[in-house]
């Protein structure tokens, strides 16, 4: 019976569901990396924060659609002062610092949640448009889901046009593809960097909002994300939109068909799926800079 | 001058001892930072709920509670346990709330034959293979809670039954007892499914795979976050209504069912308590416990509260005496009274509770969902289950 269309069809748009939410979240975290090397383990926190700002606005406001708009600006601000603080200053350090002070954060950001909203686990409504199910092929299917896939494929299709068809974009693929030579033109890779990072830190936020109806909210929710985040990283390639959404889509399968016919395997497939991929493409499988 | 010091000395000393024998000091290692801490506060609620109630001061000695945070981590509850023993002279304990602490407690007390009184943690091992004489438990098992189901929902005509729960030894014991059950009353687990307690995001997979398999009834034991997404995404996924939901009461928990909501209707658990219980004894605690505190007594409340009520009760036999441990024990063992969930005795053979089990069904009247009570199996007894004293 796992294996009539329809059984596969549903864990498929699982599958998907997974993928969108885990692109949100690698997309920033791969292009920042592209573009300065550099390695952001705070990007959890980000989700967890747009989370729980989301959880507050949707509260006080009533409204889903204002904590979607307003939580990944929040957080999109978040990350602005975060590069100001910090991080402008952690640029000429060395990789080793930079994770440690990131990973650092993780802690605080932690205990910031705690001292705000304790220790409870908490849930954001689902809007009403979305809070029934479909009829799909014959089965029940959760149409905030469907929402989720489709929120996924939009962010990915605006950024491939935002990357390929704007100036902004050609910037940036400039500098992740040689970062001196596009300096010495006098392309300014700072502000191009700044924004994206800003960018990247709202889609986590945005991440955050759109997980709490289906996983609910609780400190340590990071945590319980980030890995799956940067094995998504390391196997699209770091730098990469479509690295990231094909490694997104990569153990978004994984995961939920890894659960479904190998339950006992089904937290290890994704790390030897990681070793192969290291194997046989040190650099990922769509690296921008092959070799 | 020399005799001078000494005699300040003997006099501090002298002052102490007798300070010491004043006070009857219990040390309290629950949790309250972490995941846990709204249990470790529920706890300490009840049980000084108990000292108001019956008496904060026995033959004379006042009743001190020294707490320490157990942060859910194993040697840090051990450190504290033994600062308590050592530092503060404490006459007996009360902790912990996580499993994994009190079996790391567990060895330095039983050496140490100090009085431990367990007001949650569930692992079958500390009441069977690992009991001890001096390790009490005033709040279930995880056998006690789920065996009685098996034979239950075989009654209710259900053959085929699904087994679902988070991948640690809470899980399993409690799906042990309920697959023993259900299979010598002549029913069949037609799939089980052990999900990984920290990495699961998301039950949709597994819910597919139950859907697929239609068993008559699914068994769940899940709680904290995941408790609210099981029981939302079992709605989201059209389940609700086709397969019944039953499972360890915690699942709809008053902690999570606020964020649950209405699709926690229609869930029958079991549990050693629930709010709704129609008794003198349950009215006449939820109405002094909401006085003070302004919230709905939870199980981890009433487990604190029989806690304290069983310590006042067997301090009351001993006349307030605690220097002889095995006395104070004996004197626990032949405490009986009627607590809000009932019946309450510790058995001597095991030092675990006796005590009814709860059947009960979520149901929504007007804006609130409630428990209500549709069955309950009196004076469930743990067999010794390899434990000897």
């Amino acid at each position: 019976m796992f294996f009539e269309p329809t059984f596969l069809a549903i864990q498929f748009l699982n599958g998907l569901q997974l993928a969108s939410l885990l692109f949100l979240l690698s997309v920033g975290l791969s292009v920042v990396y592209g573009l300065m090397n550099f390695i952001n383990l705070a990007h959890g926190t980000l989700y967890m924060l747009g989370a729980y700002i989301g959880l507050t606005v949707a509260r006080e406001s009533g409204s889903f659609w204002l904590a979607l708009v307003g939580a990944p600006l929040a957080i999109a601000a978040l990350g602005a002062l975060f590069h100001v603080l910090l991080l402008r200053r952690m640029q000429a350090a060395s990789p080793m610092k930079q994770v440690l002070v990131t990973f650092g954060l993780i802690f605080i950001g932690l205990d910031v949640v705690r001292y705000i909203w304790g220790d409870f686990t908490h849930s954001i409504e689902t809007p009403a448009i979305f809070s029934g199910s479909v009829q799909l092929l014959g089965e029940v299917y959760p149409s905030y889901r469907l929402f989720v896939i489709g929120l996924g494929l939009f962010v990915f299709v605006a950024l491939y046009l935002g990357l390929e068809r704007t100036r902004l974009g050609a910037v940036v693929r400039a500098g992740v593809d040689d970062r001196e030579v596009a300096m010495s033109l006098g392309l300014n890779i700072e502000l191009a960097f700044f924004i994206v990072f800003c960018l990247g830190c709202g889609l986590a936020g945005l991440a955050g909002v759109i997980a709490a109806p289906v996983l609910s909210v609780y400190p340590g929710m990071d945590m319980s994300i980030l890995v799956l985040t940067l094995i998504v990283v390391v196997i699209g390639g770091p730098g990469s939109l479509k690295g990231a959404a094909l490694g997104a889509f990569l153990i978004g399968m994984f995961e939920t068909f890894g659960q479904v016919f190998m339950p006992a395997l089904a937290s290890v497939i994704i790390y030897a799926l990681m070793a192969v991929v290291l194997l046989v493409r040190p650099g990922g499988l769509l690296p921008v800079r092959p070799g | 001058m020399r005799s001078w010091y000494v005699a300040w000395i003997a006099g501090l000393g002298l002052a102490a001892v007798a300070q010491a024998e004043e006070t009857i000091k219990i040390g309290v290692v629950l949790p309250y930072s972490g995941v846990y801490a709204s249990l470790g506060g529920d706890i300490t609620d009840g049980m000084q709920l108990a000292f108001d109630l019956y008496g904060s001061e026995i033959a004379g000695r006042k009743i001190v509670l020294i707490t320490e945070d157990s942060e859910v981590k194993p040697n840090v509850g051990l450190t504290k346990t033994k600062k308590l023993v050592f530092q503060d002279k404490v006459d007996l304990l009360v902790g912990p709330v996580a499993s994994n602490v009190a079996g790391a407690m567990r060895d330095f007390v039983h050496n140490a034959k100090i009085p431990l009184i367990i007001p949650n943690a569930g692992n079958n091992l500390l009441t069977g293979e690992k009991c001890s004489p001096w390790v009490i438990r005033t709040s279930f098992s995880n056998d006690q809670i789920n065996r009685v189901m098996g034979p239950w929902l075989y009654e209710q005509g259900h053959r085929t039954l699904y087994l679902m729960a988070a991948d640690y030894s809470a899980g399993h014991q409690m799906m042990e007892a309920v697959r023993r059950g259900f299979t010598e009353a002549g029913g069949e687990i037609v799939g089980e499914e052990y999900p990984p307690l920290r990495e699961t995001k998301d039950f949709a997979p597994y819910l597919a795979k139950v859907k697929a398999i239609r068993p008559d009834a699914l068994y769940v034991f899940f709680a904290g976050g995941l408790a609210i997404q099981f029981v939302k995404q079992y709605q989201d996924f059209g389940l609700k209504g086709e397969i019944p939901l039953t499972g360890a009461g915690w699942l709809t928990s008053p902690l999570f069912l606020p964020a649950q909501g209405t699709a926690a209707t229609g869930f029958i658990g079991a549990l050693n308590y629930v709010p709704t219980i129609d008794s003198e004894e349950n009215r006449a605690f939820q109405a002094a416990f909401s006085e003070k505190h302004q919230r709905t007594a939870s199980e981890f409340t009433v487990q604190g509260f029989d806690t304290g009520r069983l310590i006042v009760e067997a301090l009351k036999l001993t006349s307030g005496k605690t220097a002889d441990k095995a006395a104070l024990v004996e004197a626990i063992h032949r405490v009986h009274f009627t607590s809000p969930r009932g019946p309450f005795r510790i058995d001597p053979a095991t030092n675990n509770v006796i005590q009814d089990i709860y059947i009960f069904e979520m149901r929504q009247t007007g804006y609130d969902i409630r428990h209500v009570v549709i069955d309950k199996i009196a004076d469930v007894q743990d067999p010794p289950n390899g434990c000897k004293m």
